[in-house]
């Protein structure tokens, strides 16, 4: 499939996978316990369940800006990150990742609470009358519980992220091979004079690989549930 | 064995308020739906913390509120829940041996063997939870709870979720593994069949605390201890005395003797029997002439009428029998307690083999 690319349409299409992979990858076992604290506590959990859906309905140009409020190179956690762990998101994929995690991880959260509502909670009170200490509950009944949301939530979240366009573009620019998602050069094409065929083309591909992830998606949930 | 219960709970508007100790190998608790049951299996099991209470299995204290109190997991109490409640993506085997991996002292190869052998399970373990009927679940989850090693196990309403036939089904494995194993239980049911057969000891709960207790043979023809609880009737125990040769087996008890359909079990061989009231007809003087092969001297203990029914214990011997009568029945034989009189018994119910 490469072969039929330009050097720079491939360069942007695996710098989408590789920027969502990551985002799923590092967003869901945040995901997974935030899913089981609202699970947990319905009321309590209205505060940190308001928190977490907020990247759902904000302009993600919000959320790109908030981002570079505390990650950017002179706010005092990027700075910090910067100097003692080396981890620098601006103007890197790394941080086109976290972008697309933070606006992501509503869609992950909310796939996995479906699944843990889904499950028998008597299930637990069985485990620890046959011994089952809190961690091992967590890994042998909550997490196999959780798995169809899990995989649902990443399906989804990956496909969302690989549209992702605002946040990532208000925080780590346009780079091409180091930021410039599918979107963005979709963007970048059209800002150029004579760019519209180059964006048909990207566009072509962005729904292609949509529509694969959705399918994917839909048939792995389907025999998940069954 | 001894299990020690003394609890206070609120929970709602209910309040919990129970108090009992029993020594029984198998002890059911007895009564109506709401009557606290569950909470009191929750209790034992460590599942939820009492507002104030204790409990105790042979003096080692698992709950002392407030205090002491043994997190679930560390109790070596094993549930059987109603629903089973078998983990649903793991396979029948998996499921099995769970609480088994988790245990200190984990039983051998043979009692493994033993117990999937004794309930039926060899052809089941491969399989996913889903892919079993309501009965097999059931196994599969007894199965599960004897295998973690427990000190006690506690069932509650285990069969409640089954259909009959499929009850008639459990209920011999349960019987073989009270029998078998010499785990002490607590069994909670609302069928007075269950309880019959499988109990030693009996507590009753009504409105969340104990109204009575006492042995199964004594509390059963105690139509105070478990009104409302229909079927009443008599357990005691029998000993096989000779099968004769017209297909009857003579069964001798502590007064008189009872005539049955042929059974299986060598002479002296013990069972378990149930009269129901109902079954039991009474005569002033001995009867001739009729098609019950049981009639039983017996004297009036007590009479108790509600309604138009009266109930009337009786002592045959040294065991108590249970009569239902119509309260007219009772005005026209002038029934009073110390008149003698006889028992024309409809049927008998063979429950099970005693040790």
């Amino acid at each position: 499939m490469i072969e039929y690319l330009t050097p720079a349409e491939s360069q942007a299409l695996l710098l989408s996978l590789r920027v969502s992979g990551a985002a799923v990858a590092c967003a869901m076992p945040f995901a997974f316990l935030t899913a089981i604290l609202l699970a947990r506590r319905p009321l309590g959990g209205s505060v940190l369940g308001g928190l977490v859906h907020l990247p759902l309905v904000l302009p993600p140009v919000a959320v790109g800006y908030l981002l570079l409020v505390v990650f950017g190179a002179r706010a005092p956690l990027g700075a910090w990150l910067d100097a003692n762990l080396g981890i620098r998101f601006v103007f890197s994929w790394t941080g086109a990742a976290l972008a697309s995690a933070l606006i992501t991880f509503p869609l992950q959260v909310r796939a996995i609470r479906l699944a843990l509502d889904s499950a028998d909670p008597g299930l637990a009170d069985a485990a620890r009358t046959l011994g089952a200490g809190p961690l091992d509950r967590l890994v042998n009944i909550t997490l196999p519980s959780a798995v169809p949301g899990l995989v649902s939530g990443a399906i989804t979240a990956f496909s969302a992220s690989l549209g992702e366009f605002g946040a990532i573009i208000t925080f780590v620019s346009n780079i091409p091979g180091e930021t410039q998602t599918l979107p963005l050069a979709i963007y970048a094409a059209l800002q150029t004079p004579g760019g519209e065929t180059q964006a048909a083309r990207l566009c072509v591909m962005s729904i292609v690989l949509a529509l694969f992830f959705l399918t994917a998606g839909e048939l792995t949930f389907r025999r998940l549930w069954r | 064995m001894t299990l020690e219960v003394s609890l206070r709970h609120q929970a709602g508007s209910f309040t919990l308020e129970a108090q009992f100790a029993t020594q029984g190998r198998v002890t059911a608790l007895f009564g109506p739906s709401g009557a606290g049951k569950s909470t009191i299996v929750a209790a034992v099991a460590g599942l939820i913390r009492p507002g104030r209470g204790r409990v105790a299995l042979d003096g080692r204290v698992l709950t002392d509120v407030p205090g002491v109190f043994v997190r679930a997991e560390r109790r070596r109490i094993a549930v059987v829940f109603q629903d089973a409640r078998l983990f649903p993506r793991m396979s029948v085997r998996d499921n099995l041996l769970f609480g088994w991996r988790r245990a200190a002292a984990k039983a051998d190869t043979a009692t493994i063997a033993h117990v999937i052998d004794l309930l039926g399970l060899e052809p089941l373990l491969p399989r996913l939870p889903r892919k079993l009927s309501g009965g097999e679940k059931s196994r599969v989850a007894l199965g599960r709870a004897l295998l973690a090693s427990p000190e006690m196990l506690l069932l509650d309403e285990p069969l409640a979720s089954l259909d009959a036939a499929r009850r008639g089904e459990i209920l011999p494995y349960l019987d073989r593994l009270a029998r078998e194993t010499r785990l002490p239980m607590l069994y909670v049911s609302h069928h007075v069949d269950e309880v019959a057969r499988l109990a030693d000891e009996i507590v009753v709960l009504e409105a969340g605390r104990v109204k009575a207790q006492g042995s199964v043979f004594d509390l059963l023809t105690d139509v105070d201890a478990i009104a409302g609880v229909p079927p009443l009737g008599a357990v005691f125990e029998a000993e096989v005395r000779e099968h004769r040769d017209d297909g009857l087996t003579v069964l001798a008890f502590d007064g008189g003797v009872l005539y049955v359909r042929q059974l299986a079990g060598g002479t002296g061989t013990r069972m378990r029997v149930r009269l129901r009231a109902e079954d039991i007809m009474l005569a002033l003087k001995q009867p001739e002439a009729v098609s019950a092969n049981n009639v039983l001297a017996c004297t009036v203990k007590e009479i108790r009428t509600s309604g138009d029914e009266a109930d009337v214990q009786l002592m045959c011997g040294a065991t108590r029998l249970v009569a239902r009568i119509t309260a007219s029945s009772r005005a026209r034989l002038g029934l009073a307690p110390g008149m003698p009189l006889y028992a024309v018994v409809k049927s008998v119910t063979v429950e099970r083999g005693a040790e």
